[in-house]
């Protein structure tokens, strides 16, 4: 990892203990000033946390952060002034509607009433929310929330975001409109930090990845440098006559040169940590062989298999010794344990 | 979706525009920082915007004091005063301290259910007075103890209640009481941050409240009580405020009951504000 240019986010040696569970347990980012950093995990992986002690609502066990170059703990009401932070539930009010949230929010950063209005009107009809301006957020849908609660954190345009799973629990639709706003925040030079549990998310938006588990970073880099330390994900071939998928077995497993599962469907195989290149080579040898293929399909490789990959162990959100798997369960779940 | 345009997701335009979106980002300054005072209406302004979309929670504020003020007079009156008509004019300057010291509960109630929800993170990652947002809240709840406090004494004027002291002095004693009401609420505020659920916070300030507004001078004289009994009267803050706010509303003020008024309400804050802040501090 060489970063050029300013660094937004600097953290060493960054932990948070709640009692036993060590939720984050020495993490080191460094985040330049004007990308998208995704950090990627599981559910219960210190995620949360992290970005916590990041926006000063937590304070670090041990370690230290540096946001915008400010300490986070030492000079909290700095790092307030130039970030904003969009928690995993929504963090607006239900029992307000979506123009009295902006507008808080406005009065909060110190908008007169009238500079205020006109902000949450502007904010709202960006968003695609300027019909639903005077409803309670309480009716409104997940996509819409998002919405808001993304708006709720730009009335001033801060250097530096936190998203925390801005997407998880939204439909295609909505989540496609998040990455569009993700984008144009980042063009108009906001730096972004977003956490989420899916590969593609990070891939799609982040120009470096963090990949944490049990509050540890286990691997750092480009979206491809990623990839290629895991291998091409699973190809999965589906013949025709379940009678020749042990002869399709073989023929995979020679092109491919690695091992081949099959499935509880009779006609399925799948091959994992499949060499993209050689791939057509397998396709080529069945159609040679005669053997009807019905699907041959290459997924990418899943947050599983990169965690498979990296860890020896599956991305498993049940486990209970899970440093905060409270993450799932609401708002700030880890005040329980501290 | 706000949206029923049936197109698929893949090639639909979403419904935010590029360039509004980038408009909206670009037309921005940071202003100054708002004051202290300024981000606490702001919270005020919040408190009361909830109870603009959800009015049932004035009920506590209207139908209660009535109906205490109905019961206490008509029950007790003939019996310790001789009538009605005479109990009252004892009876309603300090029922109405009565009252509104049991409401000042509510607030470490609506507290706790709050603190918890996403926004409070919001709030707390943003660059303003902290306090802001429980002084904010505590703002508007003096509204609401204003409307109990207005509601009695119009119920009670129906009945017959004629202060001798006339309208500044019940206003005085009004204005008396929401500084009282208003200092008793960090109790409740870190209470309410210090404990689970809004449940726990009731049955904790119901414990501390009932002993503390039925073993007053509110309902009876305290000369029939057991000795131990008159100790505690004499020294309940609500036994104070009781005095204080009949002797402002009769015209009378004999007696140091306004100072021991404005001393236990600098003490509650004194020791409770802080109590509240660390409590909110450590609510992470």
């Amino acid at each position: 990892m060489e970063p050029d240019g300013t660094l937004a986010i600097e953290t060493h040696g960054l932990k948070k203990h709640f009692g036993e569970t060590k939720a984050v347990d020495g993490v080191d980012l460094r985040v330049r000033a004007g990308t998208v950093y995704g950090v990627l995990g599981p559910n219960g992986a210190g995620k949360t946390t992290t970005i916590r002690m990041l926006a000063t609502l937590i304070d670090p066990t041990e370690g230290s952060a540096t946001v915008l170059g400010h300490d986070v703990v030492a000079r909290a009401d700095a790092v307030r002034s130039s970030v904003s932070l969009t928690g995993q539930f929504a963090s607006v009010d239900e029992e307000l509607t979506g123009h009295e949230n902006l507008v808080l929010l406005g009065l909060l950063l110190g908008f007169r009433r009238k500079d205020a209005g006109v902000r949450a009107d502007e904010l709202l009809e960006a968003f695609g929310l300027a019909e639903a301006s005077d409803r309670l957020v309480s009716t409104y849908s997940g996509g819409m929330r998002r919405r808001l609660d993304i708006a709720a954190s730009i009335v001033v345009t801060p250097d530096l975001l936190f998203l925390d799973e801005p997407t998880t629990g939204l439909d295609p639709r909505s989540r496609n409109q998040v990455w569009d706003i993700v984008r144009v925040l980042v063009a108009a030079g906001t730096t972004v930090l977003l956490t989420t549990q899916y590969l593609e998310e990070a891939d799609q938006l982040a120009d470096r990845i963090a990949i944490i588990d049990h509050g540890r970073i286990i691997a750092e880099g480009t979206s491809a440098e990623l990839k290629a330390s895991v291998g091409a994900g699973v190809l999965r071939v589906c013949v025709g006559d379940a009678a020749r998928r042990a002869e399709a077995a073989d023929l995979v497993a020679t092109v491919l040169g690695v091992p081949v599962e099959l499935e509880s469907d009779p006609a399925a195989l799948s091959a994992r940590g499949a060499d993209p290149e050689r791939v057509p080579g397998a396709l080529t040898a069945l159609s040679a062989a005669g053997v009807v293929v019905t699907e041959f399909a290459l997924a990418p490789p899943s947050l599983d298999e990169v965690f498979l990959a990296l860890t020896g162990h599956a991305a498993d959100t049940t486990d209970t010794t899970d440093p905060d798997a409270g993450e799932v369960a609401g708002g700030a779940p880890q005040e329980d344990a501290a | 979706m706000t949206t029923t345009t049936p197109e698929p997701t893949a090639t639909v335009a979403p419904p935010i525009a590029d360039a509004t979106l980038r408009a909206a980002l670009s037309s921005t300054a940071r202003p100054p920082r708002p004051s202290g005072l300024a981000a606490s209406t702001a919270f005020a302004w919040r408190a009361l915007l909830k109870i603009k979309h959800v009015p049932m929670q004035l009920f506590d504020v209207s139908a209660f004091p009535i109906m205490f003020v109905l019961l206490f007079t008509y029950l007790f009156g003939g019996a310790l005063a001789g009538s009605t008509g005479d109990y009252l004019q004892q009876l309603l300057p300090a029922i109405v301290v009565m009252n509104v010291s049991f409401i000042t509960m509510y607030t470490g109630m609506a507290i706790n259910s709050d603190i918890h929800k996403g926004v409070f993170d919001r709030f707390r990652s943003l660059p303003i007075w902290r306090p802001a947002v429980l002084v904010g809240m505590l703002m508007a709840d003096s509204l609401r103890y204003l409307m109990a406090a207005v509601v009695m004494l119009v119920v009670g004027i129906v009945l017959g209640f004629r202060p001798d002291g006339g309208p500044i002095g019940v206003v005085a004693a009004v204005g008396m009481l929401l500084v009282f009401a208003f200092s008793l609420s960090w109790v409740w505020t870190a209470m309410g941050l210090r404990l689970k659920t809004p449940e726990s916070v009731m049955q904790m300030s119901m414990t501390v409240l009932f002993p503390l507004t039925f073993a007053s001078n509110v309902f009876v004289d305290p000369d029939t009580m057991p000795g131990w009994v008159q100790a505690f009267v004499a020294n309940n803050p609500i036994t104070h405020v009781a005095t204080a706010s009949r002797e402002l509303m009769h015209g009378a003020v004999d007696s140091p009951a306004l100072l021991w008024v404005l001393g236990w309400s600098l003490g509650l804050v004194l020791v409770f504000a802080p109590l509240t802040m660390r409590a909110y501090h450590a609510e992470r």
